[in-house]
């Protein structure tokens, strides 16, 4: 099927989709107070955006999810780097890292409430716990699985220790935080997101938070509408900062490995 | 650095470059079963000679080379560069490698640049002299393309650079040709001869063809089948230098010397692959 035509396709099956879910509610098979209804709800987006109203709200969520990322990532490759080159520190590490990561993390929301308050901090934090596990296993198992043979040509060239891992651990541990880079941002945006559902004063979160108080069903639908087309803006924009950075390598094309 | 010491060196030339004294090379498996690779190996090389070492596959070739790189230490005997025992990385020697040890995540000419780098070269100048380097082994104008966009065969050159821009003394290189094309082939033998010849190393070239070995080498010396390998015979190669190594194969020295050594080598190929068939 050619681009154009499979394009047509989707359009169309989006359409009938919306088509479907407007008349389920239009002869009341299906209750407006529950489902919402699809005009009202594409009204409701169009307003936030003409009026403006909505670029605060996603101006903050934008930049808890930077944040998250940044420093999760940081944070996730001198982790993974400084315990994947230390065998002590990571055998003695190694059950509790495992429990910190198989514990579900969004719990520790309220926690990070506490904490942090209810400004954007305590939304940074729960992002930031979601995307160090990632980059930090990554980092990890990257370096440890650093060919041995590369290792030993650059001994052989003359590296010292200060050299070899700014020459071949670090650019080898960040391939790898750039292998996870989808999964890790889409985290930092599901974590900043709850975090700002649980208990906030701005944010996209937010205003889902306050019209389901409200029952306002639409208004919902609407916030996780404006919330997916955020998704595919960040995603398409990972996709393109990769193949920039990673031109070298032939895995970039590919998904990241498992979360 | 290698570079202000010449093949003449600061050495006496009577001590060889690499020397293998009662060498044994033990290994313990992980589950505990000591398997010995070399026994009571006895080789050198001497300064500017271009040695070749055949044996069967499995024989512990590459052991040797990772004892005359320093990257392993023998289990007793004495391995020594120049005459000092070799104590941790042999700083005399390049290491070619059988394998493509090139950095993924950097260019054709920051690969070829990464010894002088290490070596505190500013990088200006490190990638001026890697973009001569380049043009020797004939990838003019292929510095800033990534390793997997190039063949197996341009790797190879670009691995060949990395470790003769450093000029060292001694140069180990493991069946470097083995996974190219005969045609990619002689030609790298070629040009690997002509930098030879023109500012002579000491070469310590394993392979397991016989007939690369006596092109290239001034001495050929046949290795046991494994474990506990050992030198089983050593042949001068006087075949005359320069060498134009397609006509060479066809002379009637180079069929008698190949007969020669290959009645030496047989037993031992037919030993090893009896072992690996009773093993397999």
């Amino acid at each position: 099927m050619s681009y154009r035509r499979l394009l047509f396709f989707r359009v169309l099956l989006f359409a009938g989709l919306v088509t479907t879910w407007h008349l389920l509610v239009q002869f009341e098979v299906l209750p407006a107070f529950f489902f919402g209804e699809p005009a009202v709800v594409f009204q409701r987006t169009w307003h936030w955006f003409a009026s403006g109203e909505i670029y605060p709200h996603l101006g903050i969520t934008l930049l808890e999810t930077l944040v998250a990322f940044v420093l999760g990532a940081g944070f996730g490759l001198g982790g993974g780097l400084w315990l994947a080159l230390n065998p002590t520190a990571s055998s003695l590490l190694e059950p509790y890292i495992k429990a910190l990561n198989s514990m579900p993390r969004v719990i520790l929301a309220p926690i990070f409430a506490v904490w942090f308050g209810l400004g954007i901090w305590s939304k940074i934090a729960l992002g930031v716990t979601l995307v160090f596990f990632i980059v930090f296993f990554n980092v990890y198992q990257g370096v440890r699985e650093v060919s041995p043979l590369v290792l030993a040509n650059a001994r052989m060239l003359g590296a010292n220790a200060r050299q070899l891992l700014r020459t071949v651990y670090l650019p080898s541990a960040t391939s790898w935080v750039f292998s996870s880079l989808h999964t890790s941002v889409g985290l930092a945006f599901v974590g900043v997101v709850v975090g700002e559902y649980l208990g906030s004063a701005r944010g996209i979160g937010y205003l889902i938070l306050q019209a389901e108080g409200l029952f306002d069903i639409n208004t919902v639908f609407a916030g996780i509408l404006v919330l997916t087309i955020l998704a595919l803006i960040l995603d398409s924009l990972v996709s393109r900062l990769e193949r920039s950075v990673l031109r070298w390598n032939v895995r970039s094309t590919q998904t990241s490995p498992g979360a | 650095m290698a570079v202000d010491s010449g093949p003449a060196g600061a050495a006496p030339r009577s001590q060889p470059a690499i020397a293998f004294e009662h060498v044994d090379c033990t290994f313990r498996t992980p589950d505990g079963i000591a398997y010995t690779a070399l026994r009571d190996l006895n080789l050198q090389v001497a300064d500017g000679e271009f040695v070749a070492v055949v044996g069967p596959t499995g024989c512990g070739k590459s052991t040797i080379l990772n004892l005359a790189a320093g990257l392993l230490t023998p289990t007793s005997g004495r391995v020594s560069v120049h005459g000092i025992p070799l104590a941790g990385l042999n700083r005399h020697a390049g290491y070619l490698f059988q394998a493509d040890p090139l950095m993924p995540w950097r260019t054709a000419i920051r690969n070829v640049a990464l010894g002088l780098e290490y070596r505190g070269v500013d990088r200006p100048t490190a990638e001026q002299r890697a973009t001569e380097w380049l043009a020797r082994v004939g990838l003019a104008g292929r510095g800033d393309v990534y390793p997997h966009q190039l063949s197996g065969g341009m790797r190879k050159r670009v691995s060949l650079a990395q470790t003769l821009i450093l000029d060292p003394e001694i140069v180990l290189m493991d069946e470097p040709f083995s996974a190219l094309d005969v045609q990619t082939r002689v030609l790298m033998e070629n040009e690997l001869l002509e930098i030879w010849a023109a500012n002579r190393k000491s070469v310590l070239f394993i392979t397991h063809d016989l007939e690369e070995a006596i092109l290239l080498a001034d001495r050929v010396v046949v290795l046991a089948a494994g474990p506990g390998t050992h030198a089983l015979g050593e042949f001068l190669i006087d075949l005359p230098r320069p060498r134009d190594l397609a006509e060479l194969r066809t002379t009637p020295r180079f069929s008698t010397l190949y007969h020669d050594i290959w009645q030496v080598m047989k037993d031992e190929v037919l030993k090893s692959y009896a072992q690996h068939k009773s093993r397999g």
